[in-house]
């Protein structure tokens, strides 16, 4: 056999030339057909929460909202009274976000946001959640050991300040608000947003030295 | 799945360090974001309750997890895809076995196209519109 003749057989050793579906795209796909056959779902609404989630909802909404609070005392009073209705005010409503909660970092106490059971978590604030936030450790050790599990993120809080853990559900969705770091009085609400990371909206970060926004250092 | 497996499932995640590579994009393949958004729309029209939804996948996890999946996130929504099927057969919207047909037929559909063309239905040898 000559090498051409080799490899001439070698792409055409299962006599077809077709196409190869992963197993999850057959199973997305299957279900997908279905659904549009019976009208339950239409395809360019399929593409258009896609495209949201992709593009247009993220940390930056929470941020804004924290660095709103932060500089707007009776923003805050009304965020304390009725985190939903205020964060609304702001544009950011909608799925999973109608029933929030704003739970406030003090020298005292510090917040920190999981869900045991699966992943709730406030899309219209932060977008969806990071792998390690759905992932069993995090869910599991946030309870158990949230001072160890704030250590393995780089925060380490004084012994004396409490650790509480808020468990989401279904119905209930906290918002961290972060302590405003010192030496940024005056700065507007835009300056102030880049210092609220999406992982001091779940507690487990703190806000940003306002000293990192000067030399351009990133943060999750 | 019974306790103690559930319990030793438990404790293995409560040893495992917390999984933090850098973010990657928001889903990881083109399916991930289709499974999500399909549960969305399904919810919006009341197929649903939320609550319901959340029952599910945390099952769907659970007995994932006892039965040794890692669960550290990457397989989030294969667990995620398990739950829509269950739910939308609960709710006797699609039943399983059509799902498996329509799978069979999608899947013979695409051997049957030419790579790099859009695998069709109707591309089935063996489809009957």
């Amino acid at each position: 056999m000559s090498d051409e003749h080799h490899a001439h057989h070698h792409h055409d050793h299962d006599h077809d030339h077709g196409s190869e579906l992963s197993p999850m795209d057959l199973r997305v796909r299957a279900l997908e057909s279905i659904l549009v056959e019976k009208g339950y779902v239409d395809p360019a609404a399929i593409d258009a929460l896609v495209e949201m989630y992709e593009t247009r909802v993220g940390p930056r909404n929470g941020a804004q909202v924290v660095a709103r609070t932060w500089a707007d005392a009776d923003f805050r009073d009304w965020l304390r009274r009725d985190a939903s209705a205020a964060i609304a005010s702001m544009g950011f409503e909608g799925r999973q976000g109608e029933h929030m909660v704003a739970v406030e970092n003090t020298p005292e106490e510090h917040n920190l946001v999981v869900c045991t059971l699966c992943s709730c978590y406030p899309w219209p604030v932060l977008g969806l959640p990071p792998t390690w936030y759905k992932s069993a450790p995090y869910r599991s050790r946030a309870v158990i050991d949230p001072r160890g599990v704030l250590a393995e993120f780089g925060v380490s809080l004084p012994e004396t300040t409490r650790i509480r853990v808020w468990d989401s559900t279904a119905e209930m969705r906290y918002l961290v608000i972060p302590m405003r770091p010192e030496g940024t009085q005056g700065w507007s609400q835009e300056k102030l947003a880049d210092l609220v990371t999406r992982d001091a909206m779940i507690g487990t970060g703190l806000a940003r030295d306002p000293a990192s926004l000067a030399s351009g250092e990133d943060a999750a | 799945m019974n306790l103690p497996d559930a319990l030793d499932a438990a404790t293995q995640a409560a040893q495992a360090p917390i999984p933090r590579c850098a973010d990657g994009p928001v889903f990881s393949a083109p399916w991930e974001a289709q499974a999500f958004a399909m549960t969305l729309r399904l919810h919006e029209q009341g197929a649903f309750t939320w609550k319901e939804w959340a029952h599910t996948l945390s099952t769907v996890i659970r007995e994932a997890q006892a039965a040794g999946d890692p669960d550290d996130g990457a397989t989030y929504y294969t667990h995620w895809l398990t739950a829509l099927e269950r739910i939308i057969a609960q709710k006797r919207l699609v039943a399983h076995d059509q799902l498996e047909t329509r799978r069979a037929a999608l899947y013979r559909a695409a051997r049957a196209t030419p790579h790099g063309e859009p695998i069709r239905l109707e591309n089935d040898p063996e489809f009957r519109a």
